[in-house]
């Protein structure tokens, strides 16, 4: 018993984990904290099962075409939609709040395509989901994969950001971008970049959602809500806080949904976030 | 023009007044939803417009004014009802700003933003678990003009409120943490004190129009009260009327609520796209509402004169 909720846990934090890393290079390299990402998430999980019901394209192939669209979609948004904001913004904190009202417009207007186009119901399909053995409990094959994609794209992108250039680059923006143009970086391309690999790891999450887990159209603001936490969690801009923190709040909510109701997930989330911001408001991992 | 303003604003609330009698109950039911705009968007701008900290849970606030007349209104007489719901909200406010408003206005964005959600969760939670029913019914001897003076009320009080804090010590403080709170706190301003005095304020009047308004649904659930979009719209209707003026909110209110009004009625299903880039149009255009784009054109207007002059 408690090992099932053990790795159900770990798995069902993989995918947040990879979701809050997302979110953390959109706000900590592009500085835009966007409120729109579960719908990113959302769009990507139900393309996703359109794709596998519509012209049988088995989702892990489907996953190899969608990375990219999310990257593409990030770049252009930022391109389009955020770089005017940052322009206008100069200096001055404006960005902040401005980037949160225009992807707060975003929200409903994703939202609202999604009903339109989808529907309103629950989705989900059945795709691998036989049991697979792991260390005496049975899980589902898909969960299993799910867990590995976000364990290969996760690592993956942290051992990118640690030891190539391109890595150090996007980490010197996040961390001063005031300074980084002086040692030659281009912070405008590096944002973009940030934005659009988030929202690329966005669509990764949301594919592995739609793999192994239940939605609908209106369920992108838990998404996002959670997001948020465990980047908060982690220090806004540490990568392997966010990996930790998010594997954490998937044990958390597995344990909470097991052992006292899965009503109270959100909840468990909050009081998670009510705990760090009391106690170590600048993140588990932050300095200070 | 600072002394005509208020007796304006008096004539014009002794005519709002009147107007029931003269409108059919369809016309009547418009006002009701137009003054609770006006009120739920001057409300979110008291603390919000000056402080620039955005406020995403208007109907968490709005929700539990309306649940609590659903629980209470067979058990407490009507006035203390609402006595219950303000001390609620109010409550509700310290809790969240207590936990958030020591610290950067991000922090408070993300908290109020799941807000609602998790009220709605936990009412829901303990509605099937504890008390094994959900959904209550509101039976309030209260008519549609009882509704509309007592929001009409509710409106003037808060516009009211609002002037008088725009002129008073906190008005002040708040303008000063909206520019720069480095300034503000080396000037002295006990910023966590003040934020958390303003939104209070701000909650317990929300938390009031939703109770006011609860009669209206007769059949309250926590799906029903606690609708994203009351967040939203009371949101883009501050932005768009201007949310630091004492008038912005009320004139982007009455016109949007209308706009929504019809979109709603007629194309229910694609609504909120029209809503999605209706905001992202105001962000965009007009990022310190209509008032002040206006304040511009005027400006540039007698600019080029005075340089020929």
């Amino acid at each position: 018993m408690a090992l099932t909720t053990l790795i159900l846990g770990l798995v069902l934090g993989g995918t947040y984990a990879l979701l809050a890393l997302g979110l953390t290079l959109q706000y900590g390299i592009a500085r835009i904290m966007n409120l729109a990402y579960g719908e990113f998430t959302l769009v990507a999980a139900f393309c996703l099962v359109a794709l596998f019901q519509g012209a049988g394209i088995p989702p892990l192939w489907a996953m190899i075409a969608v990375a990219p669209a999310g990257y593409a979609v990030g770049w252009a948004l930022y391109a389009v939609m955020m770089r005017p904001l940052v322009t206008r913004a100069g200096n001055s904190g404006r960005l902040e709040v401005d980037s949160i009202l225009a992807t707060f417009g975003l929200l409903f207007l994703i939202q609202g395509v999604l009903l339109v186009v989808f529907g309103a119901n629950f989705t989900s399909i059945s795709y691998l989901d036989q049991g697979v053995r792991v260390l005496g409990v049975s899980v589902a094959a898909n969960k299993l994969i799910a867990f590995g994609i976000c364990a290969v794209v996760g690592g993956g992108l942290v051992l990118a950001l640690h030891f190539t250039r391109w890595g150090l680059t996007l980490r010197a923006v996040a961390q001063t971008p005031g300074s980084a143009p002086l040692v030659g970086i281009d912070v405008n391309r590096m944002a973009r970049q940030g934005f659009a690999l988030g929202t690329a790891l966005a669509a990764v999450g949301g594919a592995s959602v739609a793999m192994h887990q239940t939605f609908s159209a209106t369920g992108g603001v838990v998404f996002t809500m959670k997001a948020l936490v465990i980047v908060i969690m982690g220090g806004v801009g540490n990568i392997g806080g966010a990996l930790v923190a998010g594997l954490a709040l998937g044990l958390v909510e597995t344990f909470v949904a097991t052992a006292i109701d899965p009503g109270l997930t959100l909840a468990a989330t909050f009081a998670i976030f009510l705990g760090v911001l009391l106690w170590r408001p600048q993140g588990l991992f932050g300095r200070g | 023009m600072l002394k005509v303003v208020p007796f304006l604003a008096l004539i014009a609330l002794i005519v709002l007044a009147a107007v029931p009698f003269a409108v059919s109950d369809y016309g009547l039911g418009l006002l009701i939803g137009a003054v609770t705009y006006v009120t739920l968007a001057s409300a979110w701008a008291l603390f919000s417009g000056h402080t620039r900290y955005i406020s995403l849970a208007t109907v968490a606030f709005y929700g539990t004014g309306a649940y609590t007349v659903a629980v209470l209104n067979e058990v407490l007489p009507y006035w203390a009802v609402l006595a219950v719901a303000a001390l609620i909200g109010g409550a509700m406010a310290l809790v969240v700003g207590l936990a958030t408003l020591r610290l950067a206005g991000v922090y408070f964005v993300i908290f109020t933003f799941g807000l609602a959600e998790l009220v709605r969760q936990l009412i829901t939670w303990y509605e099937v678990n504890v008390t094994g029913t959900l959904g209550r019914y509101i039976f309030l001897d209260i008519t549609a003009r009882g509704i509309y003076w007592q929001m009409l009320g509710l409106a003037a009080v808060t516009i009211a409120l609002t002037a008088y804090i725009q002129r008073s010590r906190l008005g002040l403080a708040l303008k000063v943490i909206g520019d720069d709170e480095v300034v503000a706190a080396h000037s002295g301003i006990h910023l966590a004190r003040t934020k958390l005095v303003a939104f209070a304020a701000s909650a317990v009047i929300l938390t009031l129009a939703g109770a006011i308004a609860s009669p209206r649904w007769v059949y309250v659930e926590p799906a029903i009260v606690f609708n994203p979009t009351v967040s939203f719209l009371t949101v883009i209707m501050a932005l768009l009327g201007g949310a630091n003026r004492l008038w912005g909110p009320a004139l982007g209110a009455v016109p949007l609520f209308l706009i929504f009004e019809f979109l709603s009625a007629h194309f229910p299903d694609t609504y909120s796209i029209f809503l999605g880039l209706l905001f992202i149009g105001v962000v965009f255009a007009l990022p310190d509402g209509v008032l002040a784009g206006l304040d511009k054109l005027k400006a540039k207007r007698t600019q080029p004169k005075e340089r020929t002059a």
